[in-house]
């Protein structure tokens, strides 16, 4: 065989800008902390908030991440994905409400026993449920919009009103686990002490996620897919049976969020998952649909922006969120880290 | 012809309510590098695409080592051998080349004698290879796309313009990694509009008009007759 | 003649030409058919719910987007006469002060919803509106002062629509020649007049372009209409409309509050409404609404009464109690959505 014909290669230099636009929205975290400091006066509330912020956006984040992927991977819009937050609450807060003598006792192996029970019945039960709602509900309406949108809100209200059936009409109160409860001091700031463990469980979520997208076969069809999946499948990859395993892994985060909000407020209701399901659209929309990491900042931003108002101005809280998404579609139409589709 | 690995029969492919592909039906040699011709809208790239299963055929037969694939769902055809080189390359820009080729290799890591052939053909791959392949230059990604179906063996490929808007550089890069594909047993299916690609590299020629084949036989008597080639296509090799 | 009011869009169905023709008529007489206060309320409804839901068919039927802050526009028309009212004193003046205010508001909100999400992506329009509304429904609930948050406002309308107003002493077969009446025959033709606009509309040629962006959005912007431009005239258009139909709601029930205006339970009526008539059909408004206010009217009061009957039985009770209503609309709306895309209109008009 011949020698193949001479082909030089040439570099291109990026520009100083041209490296770090790919950090700004990363940046943009941060920007909002010091924003914080600028508009609260004392340094441990800010600190106080800060913590309670990252928790929250890390809490929405676990419940986000697999819907923004499922819309990357299939251009399916899933509004029944609230329904998974509420039933993932449900079933945990009922495991934790079964194993008294675990939750109140003064160990923290055995509260961290139950709440890992909880956790598991809650991601069991949605994952379950993922399947189901996948096969019945979304598949039938693949690749029409108007009808996905519709039938998903439809499946989300014959959710929330079984739970109502089956978990009566009334909201239910619980506690943390005993060593969860109170907070620790930290330079002059109370941080509560589950918050601290809410950051670290989506940090761990979040890493994690990002392992399995970057490092593993299935993680390469997966970004491939959200790309062009077409592509995807004539490299001989079954998309379809990804995309199943993607949204089952979505609803059980889902559901895990839910059993993690239920902590985290004291208190479970049906609508619960409804109305996270707003916060979760935002964080998707200004994460960009489709990307994981812009799914990961964008809460975070709601995280903070949401616990700052809420101190500065309460009733503004939601209000500077949706302004928030506002100028981030400003600058960025597609979302802060806007996935490229092929098509 | 009577070793074909791919065969058409009466296929019509339908895209949305219009009708693209009314009725094709031709041959692919085994081991043979075959041009698939015509005017622009002909129905070229419809062809390719149906082949593969992204598009399904409404009626008709697409028969590969004599068996009819026409219903199956891409991912399965890809798996019996084949590979396509669509026209817009169906790079995923957002995972790097490595990555790309590793989703490539369908059935485990590539071996390390075939990267070496392709980075020898492809050398900026191997520079570039833990880059973005959204950053990689037009003629880049098209080595890429090339050196994709590259990374395991297939039996057939169907490549979409591969000249489509490239240096000439790169043009013979691209005429020499095929033909390397040639030599190793594998057979073609090209859509190519750059007549001297086309003529370089085409063992046999298939011209599509209207979503129909109105002329098959070797790529030299096409060639050689600018009558047939202007009343085929309206246009004449020679000037190219 | 009628061809003409209907823009020559006919129902092009016999039966469903009757059925029509019968909620016509059943709503022009429905203070002599129908004497009582409950009757003639609910027809009062069907009548505001025609207009709510073919203005929310205009978007969703004809231009292919999906909104959930319909009832949003709904609530700022409501709002706006109730707190014009309010501030202004008792006066037409006022109720015309206020309702031209709230369209005005509804459609600019709508532009710049619009803007944001229709520029980008169709279903981004969803997901915001979806957040807007909730944003729009808090902040009424806590800015309390203004708006009488969860309580509402009861509103001060004017004499001559209420039912202390009397224009004729004797009762004419049966019914008092009062305010009430005049209020009912305001709601009434306001319905009959915007929901002939709304059928000239989509039968005009913007309706055209609609439908074609409707049927594929890629076509309709290569041979040369701006599909954002279309879209975003439609939401703006439909929203204006719905303010307009909250103001008349809130004059009719003397009272607006966050439940009768701004839930998303109305928003989820006003869906299934549309699903069950027929999207994209005007008439599937009418048919739409007429059904589900008298289903919503009547049948709670049947489940009740089944749910008490099954009550020695396990679940069933609980299926049934007329609070789990919702949970059979969810079911209804799904296997519509399934089996009946093209809802009551479309299926007489199939059948033909």
């Amino acid at each position: 065989m011949s020698q193949a014909p001479d082909h030089a290669p040439t570099m291109q230099r990026l520009n100083l800008v041209q490296r770090i636009t790919p950090f700004v929205p990363a940046l943009l975290v941060p920007l909002i902390a010091l924003l914080g400091l600028l508009f609260i006066p004392s340094g441990s509330s800010w600190l106080t908030l800060t913590v309670s912020g990252l928790a929250m956006g890390m809490m929405i984040f676990i419940m986000a991440a697999g819907l923004t992927l499922i819309f990357g991977l299939m251009d399916v819009i899933n509004f029944g994905h609230g329904a998974f937050i509420s039933v993932g609450a449900f079933v945990g807060v009922t495991v934790l409400l079964l194993v008294p003598g675990m939750t109140a006792a003064p160990s923290v192996g055995l509260n961290l026993v139950a709440v890992g029970l909880a956790v598991i019945a809650a991601m069991l039960a949605t994952g379950v449920m993922g399947v189901v709602f996948e096969r019945v509900i979304v598949r039938p309406v693949y690749g029409a919009h108007l009808k996905q949108i519709l039938i998903t809100v439809g499946g989300l209200i014959v959710i929330e009103q079984l739970i109502h059936v089956f978990w009566g009409p009334d909201e239910i109160f619980l506690t943390r686990p005993e060593t969860l409860k109170g907070a620790i001091t930290f330079a002059g700031a109370a941080l509560e002490k589950y918050r601290l463990l809410a950051v670290g469980v989506g940090l761990v979520v979040f890493l994690a996620m990002r392992h399995v997208l970057r490092h593993t076969k299935l993680g390469l069809i997966v970004r491939a897919g959200v790309e062009n999946g077409e592509m995807v499948q004539a490299l001989g990859y079954d998309i379809k049976r990804v995309f199943v395993l993607v949204f089952v892994a979505g609803s059980a985060l889902a559901g895990l969020g839910g059993v993690m909000w239920a902590l985290y407020q004291e208190v479970i209701t049906a609508h619960m998952g409804g109305q996270m399901l707003i916060l979760v659209f935002i964080v998707i929309i200004i994460g960009g649909l489709g990307s994981v990491e812009g799914c990961f900042i964008g809460a975070l931003m709601v995280g903070l922006l949401q616990n700052y108002t809420a101190f500065l101005v309460p009733k503004l809280a939601l209000v500077s969120n949706i302004g928030l998404m506002m100028l981030i579609l400003m600058w960025r139409p597609q979302g802060m880290i806007p996935v490229v589709k092929a098509k | 012809m009577s070793d074909a690995i791919l065969s058409l029969k009466n296929v019509a492919t339908d895209i949305a309510q219009y009708h693209i592909l009314h009725d094709v039906s031709f041959d692919v040699p085994r081991g043979k590098v075959t041009m698939l011709l015509g005017r622009n809208g002909a129905g070229k790239t419809t062809t390719l695409r149906t082949v593969m299963g992204l598009w399904a055929a409404r009626a008709g037969q697409v028969m590969f080592n004599g068996e009819d694939i026409a219903a199956q769902p891409p991912a399965r055809i890809a798996r019996k051998g084949l590979a396509i080189v669509p026209e817009d390359m169906g790079i995923f820009g957002d995972l790097t080349v490595q990555e790309n080729m590793a989703l490539a290799a369908v059935s485990g890591p590539i071996a390390a004698d075939r990267l070496e052939l392709i980075f020898t053909a492809f050398p900026p791959l191997k520079t570039f290879w833990d880059m973005p392949a959204g950053n990689l230059s037009g003629g880049q990604k098209q080595m890429l796309a090339v050196a994709r179906a590259m990374a395991e063996d297939r039996q057939l490929y169907l490549i979409d313009e591969p000249s489509k808007g490239l240096a000439p550089a790169i043009v013979s890069t691209l005429v020499w990694a095929m033909k390397s594909l040639k030599g190793a047993g594998a057979s073609i299916l090209m859509v190519e509009q750059n007549f001297a690609m086309a003529r370089a590299l085409g063992d046999y020629a298939a011209v599509m008009d209207d979503g129909r084949i109105v002329w098959t036989g070797t790529m030299d008597e096409l060639a050689n007759d600018t009558a047939l080639q202007e009343n085929l296509m309206g246009l004449s090799m020679e000037v190219a | 003649m009628l061809m003409k009011l209907i823009s020559g869009d006919t129902p092009r169905s016999p039966i469903l030409s009757v059925i029509l023709a019968a909620i016509l008529l059943s709503l022009a007489f429905a203070p002599f058919l129908f004497p009582g206060t409950r009757p003639l309320d609910t027809a009062a409804h069907i009548c505001i719910f025609i207009i709510l839901v073919a203005s929310y068919d205009l978007m969703l039927g004809y231009g292919g987007i999906v909104s959930f802050a319909h009832t949003m526009f709904f609530g700022i028309g409501a709002y706006g006469v109730a707190l014009s009212l309010e501030h202004m004193g008792r006066s037409f003046g006022a109720v015309a002060f206020g309702t031209v205010a709230g369209m005005i508001l509804a459609a600019a909100l709508a532009f710049v919803i619009a803007m944001f999400s229709l520029r980008v992506r169709a279903i981004f329009f969803a997901m915001i509106t979806l957040a807007v509304a909730s944003a729009v429904a808090v902040l009424v609930s806590q800015f309390s002062t203004l708006t009488g948050g969860e309580d509402g406002m009861t509103l001060k309308i004017p004499r001559e629509l209420t039912p202390a107003f009397k224009f004729h002493d004797e009762k004419i077969l049966g019914v008092r020649m009062n305010g009430k009446l005049l209020n009912y025959y305001m709601v009434f033709f306001s319905t009959l007049i915007l929901f002939l606009v709304m059928l000239r509309m989509v039968n005009s040629p913007f309706g055209s372009v609609l439908k074609a962006i409707r049927e594929n959005a890629f076509r309709a912007e290569a041979v040369g209409y701006r599909v954002v431009v279309y879209r975003t005239a439609v939401t703006v258009i439909s929203a204006m409309i719905a303010a307009l139909a909250g103001a008349i709601y809130a004059l009719w029930l003397r009272y607006v509050g966050p439940a009768t205006t701004l839930s998303f339970d109305i928003m989820l009526d006003i869906l299934l409404m549309v699903v069950i008539g027929g999207m994209g059909t005007m008439y599937g408004a009418v048919i739409g609404a007429t059904v589900f206010v008298l289903a919503q009217t009547y049948l709670q009061d049947l489940m009740g009464t089944a749910s008490d009957a099954t009550s020695a039985l396990p679940l069933i009770p609980d299926l049934l109690n007329p609070d789990r209503w919702l949970l059979w609309l969810g079911v209804l709306f799904i296997l519509s959505i399934y089996f009946f895309p093209t809802g009551v209109v479309g299926r007489l008009r199939g059948a033909k």
